[in-house]
């Protein structure tokens, strides 16, 4: 009964949507304010109704209704009661569930807190918005219901797959969707903007919010997926170049393009065109990535099950929205008045500059995660792109870019100074320098790149901080005054310190990881020892023990350093009846940002294991720099001039404070 | 429909789950840690062909056991590594190659990030030459410049 009430839910939220999609449309269009104000109500109802669904299929997984054959697929009655709610995204139907439950949320938002847009523009936005959650709601009931029944009820389900049950499925998916659905909003902005043929700084101030909130989601979910992987896939990487990272990793770099092209709009009403495509294109992205990882076409963990039709609708969908949008630019874009003048060396300059890079790079990953699809369904030629081919091209342009970021925030807007840009940035230089030197005497040398790498990652932190010393007058004026400059400061430019110093983190962690980490792969036996960086593991022995839906075998090592012990690790591989699946659980233990990792492979009947340890060094900091860069946004964010809902009269007696670089 | 879903359910938890531990394994492993080295570099740019994107460096499919076997042997009986990376695609193409070769099919491939790059930068040289050609925008009229005042004599709170 309960899950007939979340199809029903689901259809009249449909219903909702295509009233959305067109009443407030007539009125906007027409000059009918009253049409146009259907939109906010229906947006919140809507979210309403999608909600009331997904809380059905919740509790369809919470009591374990089998006559369900979603939940009969994809859960047990013995799973802890954690994975039977993560269990309800861990399957397609769940999962398209969720995104449209997200996509509604954040209509809901612009509707409740978007109390401060022109009346017209908001009806637009909502307008989009739902065009999407018609397109996505239709998806779902007529190819991915996840009510449809099963008679008879099966007694008990087929569970969920091991691999997924896991505290990611918690966290990764969700963020990510807020990440991917996130960018609609801006694409709702843009095609609105297009509508009426009108932008303006204060569109860009309405629309920055939106992208750095979907852009602090993708970051955190990215980095979520990244670590996810490194415990559980057993072999200590990270970061695979995989299609489906690369879903994630295009709209990434593509909203966070948007996000430096935005501070131009806002602050010199230039680059007006330009923000309009990249809104586009980020979302466009997000569409991608979500045909690639829901059509089947890539077959991976995260492709639930393929079926040619759910595929064929996602690219209809896909088709419609990024070729209707991109017609309309192409159609309007002229329309759009260019804006403010500026010389090459300025900030405007050096946002363009960062834009470029990033959308060559945004570029590579699209190409060399879809030109092989497109030569095999063209030629039936068939090529690998790997990792190889992303250091080649990727890895350059994302360098130049990483150099040229401490220069960004200390050029003026309009006419800037390299030189003395420059000049501000020797004491970061120095330091750099100094890091690159203090890892060649620790590392004893070795070929010159991972150096550099170094170099670089301080570069970025102490360009960042620098820049923000330099702000305060830290040193030149009393501490006292320094402090006072602080509290004057906005919360934005706090947050750009951090999300560049993330950066910087974050490349210290993968060139640390990747270049000095330490490998061991050994058969032990109880009893036996080995050395791995310094540590000594000592296999004490086996030990058996039942979990709720799984057997695990625990393997218990002593590690030491010298004769002073570090920790017990235990490694252990579960047996899950179920589907008959055997996983591995990687044991991690964090010193000091570095990790040992251990893991299993076989186990022989007389005990013999193969041990596979890992050390990595400074490994954390390359999730920990995106947890910074996320922070970054969260503060930028909370800066009241750009907060969300910030109240009526704020906004209009505080017309843009002229910032002083 | 629901037993093609299971089929490719199965091969699926086949592919990525029954293979968790990763990898080289110790008695796959060479004596003379130079050409383990070699080997081992020789594996990460090789792909698993039945694996989703994955080296066999990476994959525990018996496939990638056998390359890893395949490679050590051929190191250990002296062939140059570009004899045993031609050796294998030979035998089974350029999808073997996790970094592409350069070739007619894959120039779009190739071309596109210094593509993209310096077509960029003519866009934005050609933009700006034109924007900087631009008369100043006109002066603002009387509505306008009331408009103005009204605006900024509402500043300050």
């Amino acid at each position: 009964m309960i899950a007939e009430l979340g199809q029903f839910a689901l259809v009249l939220a449909l219903m909702l949507a295509l009233i959305q999609s067109s009443l407030p449309f007539y009125g906007a269009l027409r000059g009918e304010p009253r049409l146009a104000a259907v939109a906010t109500p229906a947006a919140l109802t809507q979210f309403l109704l999608v909600g009331l669904a997904f809380a059905a299929l919740v509790h369809a997984y919470v009591v374990s209704d089998f006559s369900l054959l979603n939940v009969y697929q994809n859960s047990h009655s013995s799973k802890p009661l954690l994975y039977k709610v993560t269990g309800v995204w861990g399957n397609h139907e769940g999962s398209m569930l969720l995104w449209v439950l997200i996509l509604a949320l954040f209509g809901a938002l612009v509707a409740a807190f978007g109390t401060n847009l022109p009346d017209r523009l908001k009806a637009l936005v909502l307008v989009v918005q739902a065009w999407i959650s018609s397109a996505f709601l239709l998806f779902i009931l007529l190819t991915s219901n996840p009510f449809a029944r099963l008679v008879p009820a099966p007694i008990e389900g087929n569970d969920l797959n091991p691999a997924l049950q896991d505290i990611g499925l918690a966290i990764h998916p969700p963020l990510l969707y807020l990440g991917y659905v996130g960018c609609s909003i801006s694409f709702a902005f843009a095609v609105a903007a297009l509508i009426e043929g009108r932008i303006d700084a204060a569109w860009a101030r309405w629309v920055r919010p939106w992208t750095l909130t979907a852009w602090m989601f993708l970051t955190a979910g990215i980095a979520m997926g990244s670590y996810w992987a490194y415990y559980t896939l057993g072999w200590g990487g990270f970061w695979f170049w995989d299609p489906v990272e690369n879903a994630s990793l295009m709209p990434w770099l593509v909203a966070t393009a948007l996000l430096h092209s935005a501070v131009v709009m806002e602050k010199r009403d230039a680059l007006k065109v330009w923000t309009v495509l990249l809104a586009i294109l980020a979302f466009s992205l997000s569409l991608i990535g979500t045909f690639l990882v829901r059509s089947g076409v890539l077959t991976s963990v995260h492709a639930f099950a393929s079926d040619p039709t759910r595929g064929v609708f996602i690219l209809i969908i896909l088709v419609v929205f990024i070729g209707g949008a991109l017609l309309l630019f192409a159609a309007r874009a002229g329309a759009l008045a260019p804006g403010g003048v500026f010389a090459p060396i300025s900030r405007e300059g050096a946002l363009i500059l960062n834009n470029l890079f990033l959308t060559a790079a945004a570029a590579t990953v699209v190409v060399g995660t879809l030109y092989p699809l497109a030569l095999e369904a063209l030629t039936g030629t068939r090529i690998s792109v790997g990792a190889p081919f992303f250091n080649l091209t990727f890895a350059p342009l994302a360098t130049a870019l990483l150099i040229i970021v401490p220069f960004g925030p200390l050029l003026a807007w309009k006419r800037g100074d390299l030189l003395a840009a420059a000049q501000r940035l020797v004491f970061a230089f120095a330091i750099a320098i100094l890091a690159a030197i203090l890892a060649a005497a620790l590392t004893g040398g070795g070929s010159p790149l991972p150096l550099f790498g170094v170099w670089l990652g301080v570069w970025l932190i102490a360009g960042a901080v620098s820049e923000l010393a330099l702000r305060l007058r830290l040193g030149s004026l009393p501490l006292r005054d320094s402090l006072g400059r602080a509290a004057g400061l906005p919360r934005s430019a706090f947050g750009v310190t951090l999300a560049h110093a993330g950066l910087g983190v974050t490349v210290l962690g993968i060139v640390a990881a990747s270049t000095w980490s330490s490998e061991l792969i050994h058969s032990m036996k109880p009893g036996d020892t080995a050395e791995i960086a310094g540590y000594t593991l000592r296999l004490e022995g086996f030990r058996e023990r039942p979990g709720p839906d799984y057997r695990e075998t625990e393997v218990r090592f002593a590690v030491t350093r010298g004769d002073r012990p570090v920790a017990e690790m235990t490694p252990t591989k579960r047996a899950f009846a179920a589907r008959d699946v055997t996983t591995t659980q990687a044991a991690i233990r964090t010193i000091a940002f570095s990790q040992l990792y251990l893991s299993l492979g076989d186990i022989a009947r007389d005990g013999t294991t193969t041990v596979r340890a890992y050390w990595k060094p400074l490994v954390t900091f390359t999730w920990l720099g995106a947890v910074v860069m996320a922070l970054g946004g969260l503060l930028s964010l909370s800066d009241r001039r750009l907060r969300v809902g910030a109240p009526r009269p704020a906004r209009r007696t505080r017309p843009a404070p002229a910032e002083s670089p | 429909m629901t037993r093609r879903f299971f089929a490719a359910l199965t091969v699926l938890v086949a592919l990525v789950v029954a293979h968790p531990a990763a990898a080289v394994q110790p008695d796959e492993m060479l004596k003379d840690p130079a050409l383990e080295a070699r080997a081992r570099a020789l594996s990460t740019g090789l792909r698993c062909l039945v694996c989703q994107n994955q080296s066999i460096d990476d994959s525990d499919a018996p496939l990638a056991h056998d390359l890893r076997v395949l490679i050590r042997r051929r190191l250990a009986a002296g062939d140059s590594d570009k004899q045993i990376i031609d050796f294998l695609v030979a035998r089974y193409g350029d999808f073997i190659l996790l970094k592409p070769p350069f070739a007619w099919d894959t120039v779009l491939l190739w071309a596109v990030a210094p593509g993209v790059l310096v077509l960029g930068a003519v866009a934005i040289a050609i933009t700006s030459r034109r924007r900087r050609g631009e008369p100043p925008s006109p002066p603002l009229d009387d509505g306008e410049e009331a408009a103005l005042r009204r605006l900024l004599s509402s500043d300050g709170g």
